[in-house]
């Protein structure tokens, strides 16, 4: 029997046809790209699954944590604007809002800076609440800093480090002192996002410089990126980047999150080496983002645990 | 001692914090996309019973805090310490006011509670579900009267007060719901 109601299936697929005809009509190529890779995201909060190898004999494979390097080298051979709805592995993350294994709307677009891209979000989530006869929700666009002075009271990239804990301590967290970028992430999951008002769409950029990932240092101000993330509810629904187009830059911060690792005690990853090949070549300007589709279609059928859209949650898989 | 990996938390795992047993009694993961994952819990204070919500970084290890439940019959207090027998082992343990003061006006005699043992030593005694107890003082019953209806305070042999129908009479042994302190029913002997 399915974990959720047959209704939920089919709302799923209902889901992805808007989203397939959202993309027909401008013209953006729908492609389909491995879930097994060679090669593996050295993001030091995501831990991947690894298995064997895709080849006998050499070391071992990975599942994909976002297609996104797939996308970038496709970019970068000319393929124009793409999208995927690609199902993506995360090891370890089980909650409410969280399964281990989960679908991504993962596009990119050619020429987008961010304000743009953060429109083309906003545009198909109003074209989806149309189909799925919901009222339109008011968008909101705030500067990661301003959400830090309005909810935390203080400056985010001026604060120094002691003062960060001494915050994330006043809200509750027991342990060691955090470095600066898991205070942060503290004060953003356990203060700022359960305070957000309900029902609007929340746009988040300008996230800090040391969380940027894929995406360009903001030219006006080196704290911060051009990064930003999607709050419905106080869920994370879409992650998105102008994204970081030089090879060297990516390669140092690659390393950097691989010395992390080391540090931490987390398995080092093997870079990418054809991505970096291909940002070498060229990736054109764009902007890209990620939509995790699983808690869009929660909060679209008004339910706040993933059990209501899974038919086979992992621990029924 | 025993340790815990944020991992293994779960509702009613009991854990050591700044030298205080706590009873997790909700756990929640959360975790920003590409952040640092945290688990929020909310715990018990054994020892005050105040509920508290802390955040631990998930992956850390936190002390476990040496709790557990025994049956034991309540013998007598001195005035100072209440004293508890482990029917099995015959060992005797002493609890203080505090660990008693939330059964202390349900507590008889000979009555088999649970007491919640840190380290050993009685932290917090929980009455049985059900107690059976002689009223002391209450005004008169009424006679014929069975239908409910009304009700009136009666005083029991341990000082409790509850609420009791009117016809039920001094002298009686009644029936009590600890968790609630409802009266229950009259008890034929």
């Amino acid at each position: 029997m399915p974990g959720c109601p047959l209704t939920a299936v089919q709302q799923r697929a209902f889901l992805y046809q808007q989203i397939r005809l959202f993309f027909a009509k401008k013209s953006v190529l729908e492609v389909e790209t491995p879930v097994l890779s060679s090669h593996a995201n050295s993001d030091t909060q995501i831990d991947v699954f690894q298995t064997q190898s895709i080849k006998i004999n050499s070391k071992q494979a990975f599942l994909r944590t976002s297609p996104e390097f797939f996308h970038k080298r496709l970019l970068a051979s000319g393929s124009g604007d793409i999208f995927e709805i690609a199902k993506v592995f995360r090891l370890g993350e089980a909650s409410a809002v969280h399964n281990p294994e989960f679908t991504m709307l993962e596009w990119y677009r050619l020429g987008f800076d961010l304000r743009a891209m953060m429109a083309e979000v906003a545009a198909l989530i109003s074209v989806l609440f149309e189909s799925f006869e919901w009222p339109q929700l008011p968008v909101r666009h705030v500067s990661y800093a301003e959400l830090f002075r309005q909810y935390v009271g203080g400056s985010v990239f001026k604060s120094s480090l002691m003062q960060l804990n001494q915050w994330c301590r006043q809200h509750g967290y027991h342990g060691k002192d955090l470095e600066r970028n898991a205070a942060m992430d503290f004060l953003f999951a356990v203060v700022i996002e359960p305070a957000l008002p309900k029902n609007e769409l929340l746009f988040v950029y300008h996230f800090p410089a040391s969380q940027a990932a894929l995406a360009q240092i903001n030219p006006q101000d080196c704290n911060s990126c051009l990064r930003f993330e999607l709050l419905w509810n106080g869920v994370e629904l879409a992650n998105g980047y102008q994204e970081l187009t030089d090879a060297n830059e990516q390669r140092q911060r690659f390393e950097s999150d691989q010395k992390w690792r080391q540090k931490n005690g987390k398995p080092v990853m093997p870079l990418d080496a054809h991505l970096l090949d291909a940002l070498d070549v060229g990736l054109p300007a764009c902007s890209g983002v990620a939509v995790g589709l699983d808690r869009l279609l929660m909060h679209l059928i008004k339910a706040s645990d993933l059990s209501a859209v899974l038919p086979f949650p992992s621990l029924r898989a | 001692m025993s340790t815990f990996s944020t991992s293994q938390f779960k509702n009613g795992l009991k854990i050591l914090l700044d030298g205080d047993p706590y009873n997790i009694v909700d756990n929640e993961i959360v975790k920003p996309g590409k952040g640092q994952a945290f688990n929020r819990v909310k715990i018990k204070n054994l020892r005050t019973g105040r509920t508290i919500e802390k955040t631990f970084k998930s992956g850390e290890k936190v002390d476990g805090a040496d709790v557990m439940e025994k049956e034991m019959q309540y013998l007598y207090t001195d005035g100072e310490f209440f004293h508890f027998m482990d029917p099995e082992s015959f060992e005797q343990f002493e609890a203080t006011e505090t660990a008693v003061s939330d059964c202390l006006k349900w507590l008889k005699e000979e009555d088999v509670c649970t007491v919640v043992l840190w380290n050993n030593s009685p932290l917090t005694v929980v009455p049985p579900n059900f107690v059976e107890l002689l009223i002391t003082e209450t005004d008169p019953g009424v006679r014929g009267d069975t239908s409910g209806g009304g009700s009136k305070p009666a005083t029991l042999e341990t000082g409790a007060v509850v609420q009791v129908p009117l016809f039920v009479p001094e002298g009686e042994t009644i029936k009590v719901d600890t968790r609630s302190g409802e009266y229950v029913g009259r008890v034929k002997k």
